[in-house]
C-alpha cells in the first residue's frame, strides 16, 4: 500500500510522480481542484494576511513606545488596531489552519482521494480571495477605524473611514468559510476509507468536524449582522442607531453570536494540531482519545450560548449576566480537560525534542495561562474592573497568538516534509521556536499587569505610569517579530534546498504517513484499509520502531471506555 | 522614564476590597494549575527524553478516575469562582437607596456631569468621601464606557439607553477615569479626574465657595480656573475686551447702541456672551450657562468691578468712564 518512494542505502528520493509535478504553469494552479494545490494556494495567502496585519501590529507596538504616542496620529492609530484586527481575524486566523492544513490533509487523513466537493473548494478560495480584494479595497481607501468589532452606531454612523467595503469583504469572505466546512463535514462523513471507523478518525479530524459545526452554523449571523451594520450606514435603515429607531445593544447580542463562537474556530483546529504532534513525537497513544474527541464537540456547542459574556457591562439583565457568566464558566472544563490529557501523555513517553513538539509544549503553557486568565473575565466581579482593559487584549493574544498562531506554526513544521517532502533545517527551526515562546511572553504577560492596573484599550496615548509596561511589551514585539521571520526564510529555502524527508521521517502513524512525500494528486496509489488503532505504535511494525508486536492481535480499545 | 513600575492600582472605593479579594482567590487557583501543568510539562520533558532513535513509550491509555477527577474538581472551583463574582456584581448593579446622584453625558470626546443642585464640571468629577454616589449615565452618539480604576467599576454609556452605576469613595484623593469603550477619534484623552473630597470641602464645593468667603479673591480664582484671561486680556488685546475700567463705563456695541456696564450686563455677557458685542470684537465666546453658579457669577461681578481703577488701555489715566470696552 505505501508508496513507490523507497530508500536507498538510507537516502530517500522525491517520488517520481507527486501533486507538485503532475502538471505545470499557472493555469494548473488557478484551475486546480487538488486540495494539496488549493492548501497551497491558502497558504500564499494566509501568509500574505499574516504579514499585513503583522506590518499593523509593528507599527502599534512602535507607537506605544511614549505616553504620548510616538509615530502616528490619533486617527491612523485606531486604523491601525482595526485593520490589524480584521486582518489578523478574519484573513489568517480563521482560514490559517482548516484552510491549509485541514485542505490538505483531511482528505489524506481519512483515506480519501480529495475532499467531497473539489471545485467548491477552489470556489472557497476565489470567494477569500474576492472578499479580501474588498477589505484590502477599503484599508487603501481611506482605511478603517471601527474597531475589529464594528460596534454601532460608531461603524453604521459617526465613523468616517472606508466601513462599506470592509463590511462587503466580510460578508463575501463568510461565504469561503462556510463551503469549507460543509466541505469537511460531507467529506468526514461519507468518504472514510475501509476500516476508518469514527473513533479510528486522527483528533485534528475531529477537530475540524468541530470547527466546520461552528462555521456552518455561525457565519451566517455575522454575515447578516455586518451586512445589516452596512444598510444603516449606506440607508440609514434603523437597526442599531437609536435616532432612527434601532438599538446598539441589538447588534452587540448578533456580532458576539458568532464572534464567540469564532474565537473557537480559531483554537479547535490548533487543538487538533497539537493532539496529533504530542503522541507523534512521545511515541505512545494519546491519553484518553474519546475525551479529546468529546470535548471538541463540547466545546463547539457550548460555545455558541456564552456570548454574551462579551456584554456583562453594556447594562444586560442582572439575570442574564448570571446565567451567561455560569455557562462561559462550564466551557472551561472541555479545555481543562484537553491541556489535562495532553499533559499525561507525555508520562512514561519516549520524548524527542524535535521541533514541532518544540511547538506543542509552547502550545500548553501558552493556552494554560490565555485559557485560565479567561476565567478573571467570566467572573462577573472581576469583570467588571478588567473589561475593556489590556488585560483583555493580553488574555486572547495567549489563545489566539500562543494557541492558534503556535499550532498553526508547529503543524507547518509538523507536516512540512509532506507538503513539500524536504525536512527544515532543525537546529534554526528550534531555535525559532524558544525565540517565539520568549518574545511572545514578553510581548503580552505585561499586558496583563496593565489591564490589572486599568489602562483601556485602543488608546493611543496613555498616563505614564503604564510607560515601563508598554516599553516592555514594543522589546518583547521585536523578539517576537525575529520568531515570525525565521521560519519564513528558512522553510521558503527549505523547499529547494532541504534535505528529501521520505514518506515517514519521525515517524508517525496516520493514513498521510503511509504515502509518498509528497503525495500523489490522488494520495494514494490504491485504497488504504485501515486495521489499526489511532496512535498505536505497538502493533505497527511498519514503522520499524523497537518493541512493535506483529498486527492482527485486536489492538487495545483507546480510552478507558 | 521618570515611571515607577505599579503592579495593581490603588484602592479607593467599597467595590475595591471585594474586587481585590476575589482577584487574589483566582489568581491563587490559576497559580496552582500553571505552575502544576508547567512543572509536569518540564518535569516529563527531561524524565521520558528519549534515549534511542527507535524507542517507543509505554501504550497507556487513558483513566477513567483520573478524568473524572479532572472533570469534577476544577467544576468546584469554577463555580466557587462564579458564584463569588455574581454575589459582587449583584451588590454592584443593585443601587442602594439612600444615594448622591450626578448626571454623567458622554459625547464624542467629552463627559458632562452634573451636580444634584445643577453644578455642571467637564472631565471633572467631585463627590464626598463615603458616601454612596450613583452615575446616571447616557450618551449623545456612540458607545462610551465610564471606568474608575481605583474603584473597580466601570459601565457602559449607551445611546437610547439609561445606565447607572454606583460606588463609595473610601479615600480622599484625585484619581484617573477613561473613557473604556472604543468612541472614535480622541476616545484615549476622553477621560478626566475624580476628586474626592471630605463632605465639608465637598459642600463648600458644591456652594461655588471652595472654602474662601472674599467674592474679588474667588472671582480672580474663577478668572483663571475658567481661563476667562486667554482671552481677556488686561491689555485689551486679547479676542476679547479687558475688564480694566469697565464696571459702570458706557460700552460702545457693534450695533452701535451704548449701555452701560452693570451687573446684569456681565451676567448676561458671561451666559450669552452673543447678546451684546462690544464694537471692534468677534462674536466667538462660548456660553457658560450651566457651567458657572449665580454664586460665581457674583464672584465674578465683583472681580470685574475690583478692576474699575485699573489703566484702562489706549487711556491716559485710570478713573475715567471708558468707552468700547466690557
Amino acid at each position: 500500500m505505501s508508496g513507490t518512494q523507497t530508500s536507498t542505502g538510507g537516502e530517500f528520493k522525491l517520488p517520481r510522480e507527486h501533486y507538485l509535478n503532475a502538471t505545470y504553469g499557472i493555469r494548473s494552479w488557478l484551475l486546480t481542484t487538488d486540495h494539496k494545490r488549493i492548501a497551497l494556494l491558502y497558504l500564499a495567502s494566509v501568509t500574505f494576511f499574516f504579514f499585513v496585519g503583522g506590518i499593523f501590529a509593528t507599527l502599534i507596538r512602535i507607537h506605544l513606545l511614549t505616553p504620548a504616542g510616538y509615530l502616528v496620529t490619533p486617527e491612523t492609530y485606531n486604523k491601525l488596531f482595526t485593520m490589524h484586527g480584521v486582518a489578523m481575524i478574519f484573513f489568517f486566523l480563521i482560514p490559517s489552519i482548516p484552510a491549509v492544513l485541514g485542505n490538505f490533509l483531511i482528505p489524506i487523513m481519512v483515506g480519501a482521494k480529495d475532499l467531497a466537493f473539489p471545485k467548491i473548494n477552489l470556489l472557497s478560495w476565489y470567494i477569500y480571495l474576492v472578499g479580501g480584494s474588498f477589505v484590502l479595497y477599503s484599508f487603501a481607501t481611506g482605511g478603517l477605524d471601527t474597531g475589529w468589532t464594528f460596534y454601532t452606531p460608531l461603524s453604521s454612523i459617526y465613523s468616517n473611514s472606508a466601513v462599506t467595503p470592509a463590511v462587503i469583504g466580510i460578508f463575501i469572505n463568510g461565504f469561503s468559510s462556510i463551503l469549507t466546512g460543509l466541505n469537511f463535514l460531507v467529506t468526514v462523513h461519507t468518504m472514510r476509507a475501509p476500516g476508518m471507523t469514527w473513533f479510528r478518525l486522527p483528533l485534528f479530524v475531529w477537530a475540524h468536524y468541530a470547527t466546520s459545526l461552528i462555521m456552518i452554523l455561525g457565519t451566517p449571523v455575522i454575515a447578516i449582522t455586518l451586512l445589516l451594520a452596512g444598510l444603516e450606514r449606506m440607508f440609514h435603515f434603523g437597526f442599531f442607531n437609536p435616532a432612527y429607531g434601532g438599538d446598539p445593544i441589538l447588534f452587540q447580542h448578533l456580532f458576539w453570536f458568532y464572534s464567540h463562537p469564532a474565537v473557537y474556530i480559531m483554537i479547535l483546529p490548533a487543538m487538533g494540531v497539537i493532539s496529533e504532534i504530542i503522541p507523534t513525537f512521545v511515541r505512545k497513544p494519546i491519553f484518553g482519545y474519546s475525551f479529546i474527541a468529546a470535548s471538541s464537540i463540547g466545546i463547539a456547542v457550548i460555545g455558541f450560548i456564552v456570548w454574551a459574556h462579551h456584554m456583562f457591562l453594556t447594562g444586560e439583565a442582572t439575570y442574564a449576566a448570571i446565567a451567561f457568566s455560569f455557562l462561559s464558566y462550564l466551557v472551561a472544563i472541555p479545555s481543562a480537560v484537553k491541556v489535562f490529557n495532553w499533559t499525561s501523555t507525555l508520562y512514561k513517553g519516549s520524548i524527542s525534542w524535535d521541533t514541532p513538539m518544540l511547538y506543542a509544549l509552547g502550545f500548553i503553557g501558552l493556552f494554560t495561562i490565555g485559557g485560565l486568565t479567561g476565567l478573571f473575565l467570566a467572573c462577573l466581579g472581576l469583570d467588571i474592573h478588567l473589561h475593556d482593559t489590556y488585560f483583555v487584549i493580553a488574555h486572547f493574544h495567549y489563545i489566539m497568538v500562543g494557541g492558534a498562531v503556535m499550532g498553526y506554526v508547529g503543524g507547518l513544521h509538523f507536516w512540512w516534509p509532506k507538503i513539500t517532502g524536504r525536512l527544515y533545517p532543525e537546529f534554526l527551526a528550534r531555535a525559532a521556536a524558544i525565540i517565539l515562546f520568549v518574545g511572545f511572553n514578553l510581548t503580552f504577560f505585561p499586558q496583563f499587569i496593565l489591564g490589572g492596573l486599568g489602562m483601556p484599550r485602543r488608546y493611543h496615548n496613555y498616563p505614564p505610569e503604564f510607560q515601563v509596561l508598554n516599553v516592555m511589551s514594543t522589546a518583547g514585539a521585536s523578539i517576537l517579530a525575529i520568531g515570525y521571520l525565521l521560519p519564513m526564510i528558512y522553510l521558503t529555502w527549505s523547499m529547494r534546498y532541504g534535505k528529501i524527508a521520505g514518506p515517514n521521517p519521525w515517524p508517525s502513524t496516520g493514513l498521510e504517513w503511509k504515502t509518498d512525500s509528497p503525495p500523489l494528486t490522488e494520495n494514494f496509489h490504491e485504497t488504504p484499509v485501515v486495521d489499526w488503532e489511532p496512535y498505536d505504535f505497538v502493533h505497527r511494525p511498519d514503522l520499524g520502531l523497537s518493541g512493535a508486536k506483529a498486527p492482527g492481535k485486536l489492538a487495545p480499545a483507546h480510552g478507558d471506555d | 522614564m521618570q515611571s515607577q513600575l505599579p503592579l495593581y492600582p490603588e484602592s479607593a472605593s467599597n467595590f475595591a476590597p471585594d474586587v481585590d479579594g476575589l482577584m487574589l482567590f483566582i489568581v491563587a487557583v490559576c497559580i496552582f494549575f500553571a505552575v502544576a501543568i508547567s512543572v509536569a510539562v518540564v518535569y516529563f520533558f527531561f524524565r521520558y527524553k528519549r534515549k534511542n532513535a527507535d524507542d517507543i513509550g509505554v501504550p497507556i491509555h487513558g483513566d477513567m478516575r483520573l478524568e473524572i477527577t479532572w472533570i469534577v474538581l476544577p467544576f468546584f472551583l469554577l463555580m466557587a469562582m462564579f458564584g463569588w463574582g455574581a454575589v459582587i456584581y449583584v451588590d454592584y448593579r443593585h443601587t442602594p437607596a439612600d444615594t448622591l446622584d450626578v448626571y454623567v453625558i458622554g459625547k464624542q470626546w467629552m463627559w458632562k456631569l452634573e451636580q444634584p443642585n445643577g453644578r455642571r464640571e467637564i472631565n471633572e468629577l467631585h463627590v464626598p468621601v463615603n458616601r454612596n454616589v450613583r452615575l446616571v449615565m447616557a450618551s449623545e452618539d456612540v458607545i462610551h464606557d465610564f471606568a474608575v480604576p481605583a474603584f473597580r467599576v466601570k459601565m457602559d454609556v449607551v445611546p437610547g439607553h439609561y445606565n447607572s452605576m454606583w460606588f463609595r469613595p473610601t479615600k480622599t484623593g484625585r484619581y484617573h477615569f477613561f473613557c473604556s469603550q472604543y468612541c472614535g477619534t480622541s476616545h484615549a484623552i476622553m477621560g478626566g479626574w475624580v476628586t474626592v473630597m471630605e463632605p465639608d470641602e465637598y459642600a463648600a464645593w458644591l456652594a461655588g465657595t471652595s472654602g474662601t468667603s472674599d467674592p474679588v479673591a474667588l472671582g480672580a480664582k474663577l478668572y483663571n480656573d475658567l481661563a476667562c484671561g486667554t482671552c481677556h486680556t488686561p491689555d485689551g488685546k486679547g479676542r476679547g475686551p479687558s475688564y480694566n475700567g469697565v464696571y459702570g463705563s458706557k460700552v460702545k456695541l457693534a450695533d452701535g447702541s451704548t449701555v452701560v456696564a452693570d451687573d446684569a450686563y456681565i451676567r448676561e455677557s458671561i451666559l450669552q456672551p452673543n447678546a451684546k458685542i462690544v464694537a471692534g470684537f468677534q462674536p466667538v465666546m462660548p456660553s457658560f450657562q450651566g457651567l458657572v453658579s449665580e454664586d460665581q457669577i457674583l464672584a465674578l461681578t465683583a472681580y470685574i468691578k475690583a478692576q474699575k481703577d485699573q489703566p484702562v488701555p489706549g487711556k491716559p489715566a485710570a478713573g475715567e468712564p471708558a468707552t468700547g470696552k466690557k
